[in-house]
């Protein structure tokens, strides 16, 4: 039963920090450089901006999310399953979300490379 | 890709490592936290190592939502798992821990994994504009010129 919670509670992260870095990846895009946007117009300009873009908002609550849906996921589950687990699979269903909701050409480069840092993240953990 | 946005990148792998380091000391510290002492955590602001922890998130936040309005989401998180390589690293070279052959090759997948996409452009044209690959993502410097 515990080990349904924690499972659970990793699921949730998944969502929660996928959904919000597509929301956050998305406002950005919709703001623009800030490099740019701040050499021009100065920080204040770009501070506004972004607080100005709704998807900004939604995107840091989704995080929110997913950092208490860690914490809960750590009162069930041992670190050790809980942390690997969840970032790893995050950067696989970033990949696909980039691809579907971002339209990011995900190609066979970005394929390998997030099945990697995957792979790499479990093994750091064991 | 310039210097200074590669820079942006360093500065995501390094805040958010060395952000997550001071938060995690400074949080031993004080000693578990329960869920019906809630303002234990509203107090554990107070404990500088949290303080400079939080102060160093925030600057990774920062570097984080830079690199997003120029860069590919794909092609950034890569970048939020060099920390982990860095942390195994310093504890190797400066605190002389022991390295399994596990964790080796997890820091030489995460590295490939970084570098395969690094080698890569940094923003990928939207397939839905394939065919007018006029509209760029960043429509800041006309919208500000006009």
């Amino acid at each position: 039963m515990k080990d349904i919670y924690a499972w659970a509670a990793i699921g949730l992260i998944i969502l929660a920090s996928t959904t919000g870095d597509v929301l956050l990846s998305y406002s950005m895009k919709r703001v623009g450089d800030v490099g740019e946007l701040w050499k021009r117009r100065g920080i204040l300009a770009v501070v506004g901006r972004v607080l100005r873009t709704p998807t900004f908002a939604l995107g840091l609550m989704a995080m929110g999310v997913a950092f208490y849906s860690l914490l809960f996921g750590l009162s069930w589950g041992n670190l050790s399953l809980v942390v690997p687990a969840s970032a790893s699979l995050t950067f696989v269903a970033n990949a696909v979300a980039a691809n579907i909701f971002l339209h990011e050409r995900v190609g066979r480069r970005r394929w390998i490379a997030a099945l990697l840092v995957a792979g790499g993240v479990v093994l750091m953990a064991v | 890709m310039t210097f200074r946005k590669y820079l942006v990148l360093a500065g995501i792998t390094v805040f958010s490592t060395a952000g997550d380091s001071l938060l995690a000391r400074g949080m031993k510290a004080l000693g578990n936290v329960s869920l019906h002492n809630l303002t234990g955590l509203l107090l554990a602001i107070l404990n500088p190592w949290v303080a400079a922890g939080i102060l160093l998130l925030l600057a990774f936040f920062a570097c984080y939502m830079s690199a997003l309005s120029w860069a590919d989401l794909t092609y950034v998180l890569p970048a939020t798992s060099l920390g982990y390589v860095l942390v195994a690293l310093i504890a190797h070279f400066s605190f002389h821990e022991e390295i399994s052959p596990t964790r080796w090759l997890g820091i030489a997948l995460i590295a490939a994994g970084v570098g395969f996409v690094a080698v890569g452009p940094s923003v990928t044209p939207r397939r839905e504009h394939r065919e007018s690959p006029s509209v760029p993502h960043d429509t800041v410097s006309q919208e500000v010129e006009s």
